[in-house]
């Protein structure tokens, strides 16, 4: 590639990165701006929106039970998934189209329609069963099927299933044991992103909470917003800043440890004729 | 065809492997018959190729034994125990796969030691039997790296070792040399060979490669529609196959068009005895293996129906693979690498066929050979 070729291209992907970088920090900035205003427009800058956050338990509780949620919706989407598509993809393969169908149905039914086709199931749980905001993880599970499949089922496409899995029964591995020792070692960054997909759509849920009469995360701040503009917009801004940092920590904790040497950077060690690389 | 163990390579005799007896084993996929009551028994120690062409059962064969299917009917029974409806897990076997089958996320180290801690061995037995048998197939030095980092015939080393690792009763090889390199394979094949009978372990091998089966097999299964259609030594595959199929799927084979007469069967004017001599008379075609063709130069010759053209010659090292144009036919003969140098292509030559008894089809002459 030519030197003026390969300058274009770096001013190219600057100018990208520059256009889309304002594009999501402009907001928060200008959200971040305004959660720092004082009362009055001469009234100097102000953090007391941001320390008053705790002082609000309705939003403490709904950051706490957003975060539950979160938890539960993720190992829960991993329990079921997980092993549902490693025994399609292994015995039972010309079933995947249909359970493909049934996970990405969810995407294509606006959440106001779910919401009415759940409400009398969470009605007669809350009489039932429990009225905790925490069953909304059944909800959420559905939710997250669509975006939760799709990451799972790359990741299982990337490796040979079928192969492992037979070599490591062949070997005295019982099912359990290859779910747990060989394959989920081998999709981590699949499941990983999974479980972003999830955290990060149970974090921002608002629709099926408030419709439902829970009072998450995302419910507190508009209930908030209309009384305390300013801490409304702290609490989303902290709820960004929280979640990007969450995926950050999740990204750190998902990488492959540094094993990934390529083979023909390492040198053979020296051993007899059949040492030999072949 | 029920088969049964001939006398077995006495340097297996202090080895520890078992006897294993397929019996009559049955298989069918969505109405395709895969197995149609196979039967083999494999002495203690002894290595059985399955041999065959695609869709002949051989894979599933080993599948059965593996547990990783089941059999319709039949039993499977190992060291005298019917493992038939066993789980893969408890079965006892040790498998390399035709794919690369090692974990990724383990180093070679790992994934040998994996069967020795699925059978809850102790740390320091582990530690010492997987160094062992990376020893055994001479990669001690590559224990520490990951799949990635080896190449194929490693890690299919790799994965032997780790398939001996667990001491199974039966080791089953499914063309575990398919994905790689002629030079590497034909390596590696023997040493898989010194292997198994430093070990001495039962074991059966399943490839498509007739050269690979005849090389590495105390005896050979050929393999047609779900059933063993001869078994026996290498040599005895080779030199005296039972059926047409066979003679044609083991080494290449002259189809000669030719005429049954009092067990003896006339071609081109040759005539050559016959291995089933009851064989009724009439038209039938000789299987000729090209070796048993031999050429005279034969300058201006007189025509004759067994004299043509040379079109074309293949070098294979020691031996080349000369074709004659016969006119009607083309016939390939196998001579010293010198002797076909001396009949470059456009030569007249003269064939002869040696008279070893060969078998015949009874099917349509082919254009020419198989």
């Amino acid at each position: 590639m030519s030197r003026s070729r390969r300058r274009k291209l770096r001013i190219f992907r600057a100018a990208v990165f520059l256009v889309l970088g304002a594009f999501f920090l402009v907001p928060i900035g200008a959200m971040f701006e305004f959660s720092t205003r004082g009362v009055g427009i001469t009234a100097p800058r102000t953090l007391v929106s941001w320390t008053s956050i705790g002082t609000y338990p309705d939003l403490v509780a709904g950051i706490i039970a957003s975060l539950q949620l979160a938890a539960i919706t993720s190992v829960a989407m991993l329990l079921l998934l997980l092993p549902t598509m490693f025994w399609v993809r292994l015995r039972l393969p010309a079933l995947s189209r249909v359970i493909e169908f049934i996970c990405l149905l969810p995407l294509t039914i606006p959440a106001i329609v779910l919401v009415v086709g759940l409400a009398p199931v969470y009605r007669w749980m809350s009489i039932n069963i429990s009225s905790s905001i925490l069953t909304l993880g059944f909800a959420y599970l559905i939710l997250v099927l669509p975006y939760a499949y799709r990451a799972l089922d790359t990741g299982l496409a990337a490796i040979d299933v079928k192969t492992l899995s037979e070599a490591a029964r062949s070997l005295g591995a019982g099912w359990g044991t290859v779910i747990w020792r060989i394959m989920i070692p081998n999709m981590s960054s699949a499941l990983l992103n999974a479980c972003i997909l999830s955290v990060a759509l149970v974090l921002g849920e608002y629709t099926f909470a408030n419709l439902l009469a829970y009072e998450n995360l995302q419910v507190a701040i508009a209930f908030l917003g209309l009384a305390n503009a300013g801490v409304s917009i702290a609490v989303a801004v902290a709820s960004l800043l929280f979640a990007f940092i969450l995926l950050l920590v999740l990204s750190f904790v998902g990488r492959p440890r540094s094993r990934v040497a390529r083979a023909e950077e390492i040198p053979a060690p020296t051993v007899g004729a059949w040492g030999q690389r072949t | 065809m029920t088969a049964t163990p001939t006398a077995v390579t006495t340097r297996n005799a202090n080895h520890g492997g078992v006897e294993v007896r397929l019996e009559d084993l049955r298989r069918r996929y969505a109405g395709v018959t895969a197995l149609d009551g196979l039967s083999l028994t494999m002495a203690p120690g002894e290595l059985v190729a399955l041999l065959g062409p695609s869709g002949c059962g051989k894979t599933t064969a080993l599948r059965l034994v593996a547990g990783l299917e089941e059999a319709d009917s039949g039993r499977i029974v190992v060291a005298g125990q019917d493992v038939t409806g066993q789980p893969t897990n408890k079965r006892d076997v040790g498998m390399v796969f035709q794919a690369y089958s090692l974990f990724p996320h383990m180093t070679a180290w790992q994934n040998v030691a994996f069967g020795l801690q699925m059978r809850k061995v102790n740390a320091r037995h582990r530690r010492q039997r997987a160094g062992d048998m990376l020893e055994l197939v001479g990669l001690s030095g590559f224990a520490d790296r990951f799949a990635h980092q080896l190449s194929g015939g490693q890690q299919q080393r790799v994965a032997l070792a780790r398939a001996l690792a667990i001491q199974p009763k039966v080791l089953l090889l499914d063309e575990p040399l398919s994905a790689l390199d002629a030079k590497v394979r034909a390596r590696l094949r023997d040493e898989i060979r010194r292997v198994q009978l430093e070990v001495g372990i039962t074991t059966l091998f399943v490839t498509h490669d007739q050269e690979e089966a005849l090389a590495i097999a105390d005896r050979v299964g050929v393999m047609h529609s779900g059933r063993i259609e001869q078994l026996g030594p290498p040599t005895t595959i080779y030199s005296r196959p039972a059926t047409p199929f066979v003679a044609e799927f083991v080494g290449l084979t002259n189809r000669l068009p030719g005429v049954v007469r009092g067990g003896r069967v006339d071609v081109r004017g040759a005539s050559l005895p016959l291995v089933q001599p009851e064989a009724a008379d009439g038209p039938a075609v000789a299987l000729v293996r090209p070796e048993a063709v031999s050429i005279a130069s034969e300058g201006e010759a007189t025509p004759g129906p067994l004299v043509g053209t040379v079109i074309a010659t293949a070098f294979l090292g020691a031996t080349s693979r000369v074709t004659v144009d016969l006119g009607d036919i083309t016939v390939l003969a196998q001579l010293p690498t010198a002797d076909a140098a001396a009949i470059p292509a456009g030569t007249r030559v003269r064939l002869t066929l040696r008279p070893d008894p060969v078998l015949i089809a009874r099917d349509e002459p082919k254009a020419d050979r198989a």
